[in-house]
């Protein structure tokens, strides 16, 4: 409580600070005192009285608050734009958008980075290790701007004329059926014989596989298919099961092995439920329906040690489930691409949505917001997650070096237990840190990104707030940006006293 | 299995420990750093190819010092300045285009080996040379960065040095001012800056720009002078009379420099991408000056059609901020006790012919 009090006051003063800062440096009367207009005398006075510019900033900063403050008696406006419309319903028509966009791009740069640079730690001083680190180098120079419109020419425009045809050249499939073999045989780095192996292997296997997709036109018509799905699935619950608590107990393997025939069964009614006309319920159903399914699996088969089990079942679960989504989505690619309003070019550059001429169904739209989302969420993830990559590199570095650790190998715990349960938990604890200084990062760098891929956000408004001396619009915009920023320092606490039992809060000095 | 390789573990831990301690023998903590800066090869490069850049891009155009109409001129080895307008080249060009660029880098496939042409890197729309334009683009940007990172390097360092060292309320209230100031996403601020000063000049947005910019750093250095005024040895040297002052910089600042100056490399690499940033959002440099990001931000369009414009800003603004992180990279690793040189081969077998030597010699 007394933190929350620390950071209201702490939301005061930036915004107080802002306020006088945007003040003192702006001129509304700019542009009337070089106009020629007749009345300019009247004109200005006018536009004086408007906006008070009578008084000195900090009074005027008090009128403001008197917008913000009508929070608590239920009409807070925020004051009003320059058009006279309230500040907060301009910026309730912005948040969404601007959120979805940064949720999602934090959401992949978390999961890729920290999985990413753990691997680059756990193979120090290899080539892999090396080339990470360079590439987290460039991804740190880039300038995201330059970045999205590079994907926006060869990622957009490009892969959709690529889909047009929506077969791969031989050349093309050696090249990158090569690549990702390189970038495992990286990985699992070993005697030279191993190395040559597995970059055959995964070279073969891949070049086999988009040689079949290829010559299928899948990717001009995606789809996966229950059997993809229960194959895929498998896969899924033996490779979480596998991190999380390894192959050593009977019970988590039947537990993983139930989880995808469930997941492979349940994607037939899935499939009646999503495609009713109450999809966002249909949604719901599936997720509670998971969770009963993995927690009672759990508890068919393991007698003891049942919450590692649950944990690794409700995720491998989500995971199934979130790929029977994808294939709804996969399902209504050919009306989406084939209507008239996107018309075979299903990758978006620009907007957050297509305006829709006609009627279309519920999957189309959320498909059509999903190709939209790609761009920008792969932008701002390109330049946020290299400090993931690096910082959870370092970090488990120095966690593989603490004494714990070689007490824990010394009790011959074998070295999945060791990396994935003392190490990785005590990486993930100063994570938080940068993943609450991250997230101010992203929301500066969606300001950008929304202007190149002219999205109507708050980026958006705030860029108008600038140029029109909007001074209530943009206070407006910065202070919701604050108290994210604000909020996600709160919530990085609360996850620091969950990871670190040391740390208690609330507790006081 | 798992104890007889620690036991062997700690043995090379033992011998390479020895190695090293026999490396730093009698040389002074400045030396120490500067041998493993030396030794940090990506860094090294990285000094070099920043050095060379920055002596190959401000000898590039001329300098004008003095009043606009009668000035004093350096002449700079290129023959175009940012402003002269030449004709624009319309022959040889693919696809119709204007002003395309006329280096030549591949020395064999039409027989007239590596050339540069009449405009390297193209022309822009009214023909005004794209090489001359980006030099002077990258000259504004590497003065930004250069400003930013010393303004905020001064103040944080000094405000960091002053709330940790006093503490209690000067401490209180200097700290929330750095709350009031980071909780202000740092695109908004410099944007709110950019979009009414940048037309007086990129030197002085940077100015500006660096007032805002030290919060980060005087957070670290408050942390280190936290730590470090409880040490013996400032006792020892208030003991025999020193002034606060004299402690602050005589005594507690040399043993913080290595946070600082590493912070202060990977800040300007940031202040960089700050300021192409802005410029490309319109609220930085603005026309008639030129930087990177205006540059980008103005031909963002011509993509498809005249790439050049598009990528040759780009590629600078990408070498410069690579360089420093990098040089930052190699100074954390020097300045940090903890990291330990990767032995080569060649050390180890020194190592290992000494120490017979010493078996056989006694």
């Amino acid at each position: 409580m007394r933190r929350l009090g620390a950071l209201v006051i702490i939301l005061f003063g930036s915004s107080f600070l802002l306020y006088n800062l945007a003040a003192i440096s702006t001129d509304p009367l700019a542009e009337l005192r070089i106009s020629d207009a007749e009345n300019k005398e009247q004109l200005i006075l006018n536009l004086t009285r408007e906006l008070r510019l009578d008084l000195p900033p900090p009074l005027r900063y008090f009128i403001w608050l008197r917008g913000v403050l009508g929070i608590f008696i239920g009409n807070a406006n925020f004051g009003l734009t320059r058009e006279q419309e309230p500040v907060i319903t301009a910026i309730a028509g912005a948040i969404p958008v601007t959120v979805r966009l940064v949720f999602v791009a934090t959401i992949v740069a978390i999961v890729l980075g920290i999985s990413l640079g753990i691997t680059s730690a756990l193979r120090q001083y290899t080539r892999f290790d090396y080339g990470m680190t360079f590439f987290a180098f460039l991804l740190f120079s880039l300038p995201i701007f330059w970045v999205a419109v590079l994907l926006k020419q060869y990622l957009a425009i490009d892969f959709n004329d690529f889909l047009v045809n929506a077969t791969i050249s031989p050349p093309w499939i050696l090249i990158l059926s090569m690549a990702t073999g390189f970038f495992w045989a990286a990985i699992f780095s070993g005697s030279r014989k191993r190395v040559l192996t597995i970059f055959g292997g995964v070279t073969i296997v891949n070049s086999l596989l988009l040689f079949f997709l290829s010559s299928t036109k899948w990717f001009a018509y995606p789809e996966l298919g229950p059997i993809t799905i229960a194959l895929l699935g498998v896969a899924i619950s033996l490779g979480v099961t596998y991190l999380s608590i390894g192959f050593s107990s009977k019970a988590s393997i039947r537990t993983a092995l139930l989880i995808a025939g469930l997941g492979t069964i349940s994607y037939f009614p899935a499939q009646v439920l999503l495609s009713s006309n109450r999809p966002r319920l249909a949604v719901l159903i599936l997720l509670i329906a998971m969770i009963i399914v993995a927690v009672g699996a759990s508890f068919v088969f393991s007698k003891i040690d049942r919450g590692p089990i649950i944990r690794t079942s409700l995720i491998s679960s989500t995971i199934i489930g979130l790929l029977i989504i994808v294939d709804r989505l996969m399902q209504s690619w050919r009306p989406f691409v084939e209507s008239d309003d996107v018309n075979y070019r299903p990758v978006a550059t620009i907007g957050q949505s297509t305006i829709w001429l006609s009627e279309v169904p519920f999957w189309v739209r959320v498909l059509d917001q999903v190709m939209h989302l790609i761009l920008p969420t792969i932008a701002l993830t390109l330049i946020s997650f290299a400090s993931y990559i690096r910082f959870s590199r370092g970090t488990l570095l120095d966690v593989l070096n603490q004494d714990y650790i070689r007490t824990a190998r010394a009790k011959g715990l074998n070295e999945r237990t060791v990396i994935m349960r003392h190490a990785f938990r005590n990486t993930m604890i100063p994570l938080t840190t940068i993943m609450v200084a991250d997230i101010a990062g992203i929301v500066g760098g969606a300001i950008i990104t929304e202007r190149v891929f002219a999205w109507q956000g708050m980026g958006t408004l705030f860029n108008k707030a600038i140029v029109s001396f909007d001074l209530n619009l943009l206070m407006g915009v910065s202070i919701f940006l604050s108290a994210l920023a604000i909020a996600a320092n709160l919530v990085a606490d609360l996850l620091y006293s969950v990871l670190d039992p040391r740390i208690r809060v609330g507790a006081g000095k | 299995m798992a104890k007889k390789k620690i036991v062997e573990q700690a043995s090379v831990d033992k011998d390479e420990n020895a190695i090293l301690n026999k490396e730093t023998e009698g040389l002074s903590q400045g030396q120490i750093v500067f041998r493993r800066f030396i030794r940090h090869r990506a860094a090294m490069i990285s000094v070099i190819v920043l050095f060379s850049l920055i002596a190959f891009v401000y000898t590039a155009l001329d300098w004008r010092i003095g009043d606009e109409d009668d000035p004093f001129i350096i002449p700079g080895w290129w023959k175009y300045n940012f402003e002269d307008m030449p004709n624009l080249v319309y022959e040889s060009c693919p696809g119709g285009t204007v002003g395309c660029p006329t280096i030549d880098m591949v020395p064999f496939l039409d027989g007239d080996g590596i050339t540069l042409g009449e405009h390297p890197f193209g022309q822009d729309d009214i023909g005004r040379d794209y090489f001359a334009l980006v030099m002077r683009g990258a000259q504004r940007s590497l003065l930004v960065m250069f400003i930013i990172g010393a303004i905020a390097a001064t103040l944080g360092t000094v405000i960091g040095a002053v709330a940790g060292f006093f503490r209690g309320w000067v401490d209180a209230i200097l700290m929330r001012l750095v709350d009031f100031i980071i909780t202000v996403p740092v695109i908004i601020i410099g944007s709110v800056i950019g979009f009414h000063y940048g037309n007086k000049g990129a030197a002085f947005l940077a100015l500006l720009l660096g007032l805002f910019a030290w919060t980060g750093l005087s957070r670290l250095v408050r942390g280190e002078f936290l730590t470090l005024r409880e040490r013996e040895f400032v006792d020892a040297a208030r003991v025999a009379g020193a002034s606060n002052r004299r402690i602050i910089f005589k005594h507690i600042l040399p043993n913080a420099i290595g946070v600082i100056i590493v912070s202060v490399t990977l800040l300007m690499s940031g202040a960089i991408l700050l300021e192409t940033a802005l410029s490309f959002l319109g609220f930085g440099v603005t026309a008639p000056d030129v930087s990177l990001g205006l540059l980008i931000s103005t031909y963002q369009d011509a993509f498809t059609t005249r790439p050049w414009l598009f990528w040759y800003p780009g590629l600078f603004i990408i070498t410069i901020a690579l360089c420093i992180n990098f040089i930052g990279d190699g100074l954390r690793d020097a300045f940090d006790p903890r990291q330990r040189r990767r032995l080569s081969r060649k050390d180890k077998e020194n190592a290992k012919m000494m120490k017979n030597r010493e078996e056989v010699a006694p």
